[in-house]
């Protein structure tokens, strides 16, 4: 086996290339950060600059005088975290079964899952809507998280059928061999070959319920309920006039919890991506 | 798997807990859902106010301030309506009230309004919430479109100054935006379009030069026609781009906001905004920056312009529309209007509030705005069904195009006029 080798100006045109993608990527938010340190007059310069002449903090006291964003950010938590453990909790053993039952049944499941991501929201709002109400559940965080969790559910399963694919049957075959029951050999063995995937998709199903808008919007009511993503837009105006300082403020804040849970499940994200695609 | 099941545990009570509860207590108070947009601080706060004041007054009927957007407002109303959970009172603008109406979602307001009401806002700005034969909204904050310019460019360079009284006719704008374009230097500009949505500027300013575009037949089918008057704002502008280069074509792509560092470093000596721009240039503009408010040119029909008001309509599915009646009654009193338009940096449409000495102050170009009051008539394109999709699809590139020289003026005239009533056809089939 020989490994690749690659010349000096060859690499230094990778780490180049690298660069430029990881300064592509980091643009929205550095700017972000530099708009929502700046007074309003540099906000109105003619050349913009990175680093604000006179930082201030006069955005963020704006953004959290003007709309409850603490109170906007709980219920954006709530709704979140809420979502991304009940659809890993649904999704995995959901998964775990269609792989290891392969079936007609099984296979029908996947092509539904694959065929309902296709569906635009704006087809089933309407019909939810109704549905919710029925249940009473509109204007609560309880209605919002079903629907993240149904919306997320289809990609968490598929994703969690990689990873559980990805595990051997020969090692839960050999854990009975050796006299572990069921139950022991999916929490002992099946379990902890099956968490990086767990978490790199209960980080899915994070993000995509804090970010979420549209069905926030149309299923609270009562500003008490309102998520963060609804409250930001009360920052804008009728024909796209913004708050500019404080809108960039308030969504610097909004894009920082999603940043921490990555920052601390980074190593196990990149763990859980790597068992997923490889075959065994 | 004992932890597993505790957080589940958890998590249920946790969501039981967060359950809606039912539409409030039996206790024969009446309430009302009030759905505003207002987003400016000052605006926010008139609003929450004048509703603290009315829950203080009317212990009987109670109403919630619930702060919508204007971003996603039809989507959200549409969605409110279809599922029987629309706000009683609802806060939007004329043009998206169409749709509404004619499906029934809002509550005609003849038999609610009280006389004073409708007689204190002129008939013009009832057409605008006017469809078939009912009113579904009551217009109350208006927005004209002025010039905002450099009031030191402007004076130093000797052209005339216009007023309401005496403003520049549109064959005038040009000839001062070729003038101030020589005396401001390379690199700047008398004028700068932000074009970002160009139909209903173009539209609306047109009005003052005679044009309607939207022409209605007796029996009520609406076509497109492109007259010699509807060609004269679109045509100054196209001039002023492309063949004077009295204007940037930089900032056709632009909204109003991004105009604003180059209207502040000098680079434009005049940008034409809505009115309500004034708040984000007193916010700022840098110190000692001069601005002024001029009015728009005038054409054969004067000042006149289309405006789509800020209205507030009552759901026709709500079961308390008396109440809800009352309540606009109460919110739209003349001192209250006048409340919210100072918040929303807006002209109200009600004749006693517009008299408002308050409203009449040269200070950030009020004065200039109340004069133009009286010519603001409804937008050309205010309850033509099928006007979205011929915005979206063939009138905003049409113009886009025509503006930065791509199309000439017959082409435009083409698309706007073959294309427009082809869609425009589809909408209106029997």
């Amino acid at each position: 086996m020989s490994a690749l080798r690659t010349s000096g100006p060859a690499r230094a045109g990778q780490y180049l290339a690298l660069l430029a993608y990881l300064v592509f990527l980091a643009f929205p938010f550095l700017w972000l950060l530099s708009t929502a340190f700046k007074p309003a007059p540099e906000l109105a310069s003619l050349h913009p600059t990175w680093i604000p002449e006179n930082p201030t903090l006069d955005n963020f006291r704006q953004a959290f005088d003007e709309q409850p964003l603490l109170r906007a950010a709980a219920n954006s938590l709530l709704a979140a975290v809420s979502a991304a453990v009940i659809a890993v909790a649904v999704a995995t053993p959901l998964a775990y079964v269609t792989v290891r039952h392969r079936g007609r049944l099984a296979g029908a499941a996947t092509g539904w899952v694959v065929i309902s991501q296709a569906f635009p929201f704006v087809l089933v709002i309407i019909p939810l809507f109704l549905v919710l109400k029925n249940l009473h559940l509109i204007n609560s965080v309880a209605g919002l998280v079903l629907v993240y969790v149904v919306w997320s559910l289809p990609f968490a399963l598929w994703m969690l059928m990689g990873y559980a694919r990805a595990v051997p049957a020969e090692l839960e075959e050999a854990a009975a061999v050796d006299g572990a029951g069921r139950i022991r050999t999916l929490v002992s063995v099946t379990a902890p070959l099956l968490a990086p995937g767990i978490v790199a998709t209960a980080l899915f199903a994070f993000v995509t319920a804090w970010n979420e808008f549209f069905f926030a919007l149309v299923l609270l009511k009562t500003p008490e309920k309102q998520t963060l993503p609804v409250v930001l837009t009360h920052f804008l105006g009728a024909e796209g006039v913004a708050d500019l300082g404080p809108l960039a403020a308030a969504a610097f804040l909004a894009t920082l919890p999603s940043l921490l849970v990555f920052g601390l499940l980074q190593r196990r994200i990149t763990g859980g991506t790597l068992t997923g695609a490889v075959k065994s | 798997m004992r932890r597993i099941l505790a957080l589940a545990a958890a998590l249920a009570l946790l969501l039981s807990g967060c359950t809606a509860g039912g539409d409030g207590p039996d206790d024969g108070v009446v309430r009302l859902r009030f759905q505003s947009l207002a987003w400016q601080k000052e605006s926010v706060d008139a609003n929450r106010q004048l509703v603290k004041e009315w829950n203080a007054a009317h212990p009987d009927i109670q109403v919630e301030y619930v702060q919508g957007s204007w971003d996603s407002v039809h989507d959200q109303l549409l969605t409110s309506f279809e599922g029987g959970e629309a706000p009683d009172i609802i806060h939007d603008a004329s043009d998206d009230l169409s749709d509404f109406a004619y499906g029934g979602r809002l509550a005609d307001l003849r038999p609610l309004l009280s006389e004073r009401l409708r007689a204190d806002i002129p008939a013009r700005s009832w057409e605008t919430t006017t469809f078939g034969e009912g009113v579904y909204g009551v217009p109350f904050l208006q927005e004209p479109r002025v010039l905002i310019a450099n009031r030191k460019i402007l004076e130093s360079s000797g052209v005339r100054v216009p007023t309401p009284e005496k403003p520049w006719s549109w064959s005038e704008f040009r000839q001062i935006t070729q003038d101030l374009t020589r005396t401001m230097g390379s690199g700047r500009y008398a004028v700068a379009w932000p074009l970002k949505e160009p139909v209903s500027v173009s539209l609306n300013l047109g009005v003052s030069a005679g044009g309607r575009l939207f022409h209605r037949d007796p029996d009520g089918r609406v076509t497109v026609d492109f007259t010699a008057s509807d060609g004269i704002v679109p045509g100054t502008v196209h001039d002023q781009v492309v063949s004077d280069r009295t204007a940037p074509r930089t900032t056709l792509g632009s909204g109003g906001s991004d105009t604003l560092p180059g209207f502040f470093a000098g680079k434009y000596a005049m940008v034409p905004l809505g009115f309500a721009y004034r708040q984000q240039i007193a916010q700022q503009a840098p110190e000692g920056f001069a601005w002024t408010v001029l009015p728009a040119p005038a054409g054969g029909e004067g000042l006149a312009q289309g405006v789509s008001p800020q209205t507030l309509s009552i759901a026709e599915d709500s079961p308390h529309k008396k109440e809800a009646a009352r309540f606009l009654d109460f919110f739209l009193r003349p001192a209250n209007m006048v409340r919210l338009a100072r918040g929303d940096w807006m002209l109200p449409t009600g004749t006693a509030a517009l008299a408002d000495p308050s409203l009449h102050t040269a200070r950030d170009g009020w004065a200039t705005g109340a004069a133009v009051a009286e010519y603001l008539r409804p937008a050309p394109a205010q309850s033509v069904r099928g006007y979205p999709e011929w915005k979206d699809k063939v009138a905003t590139p049409a113009f886009q195009e025509y503006y930065s020289g791509a199309i000439d003026g017959a082409e435009l005239r083409r698309r706007l006029v073959e294309d427009g009533n082809r869609v425009l056809a589809r909408y209106q089939r029997r």
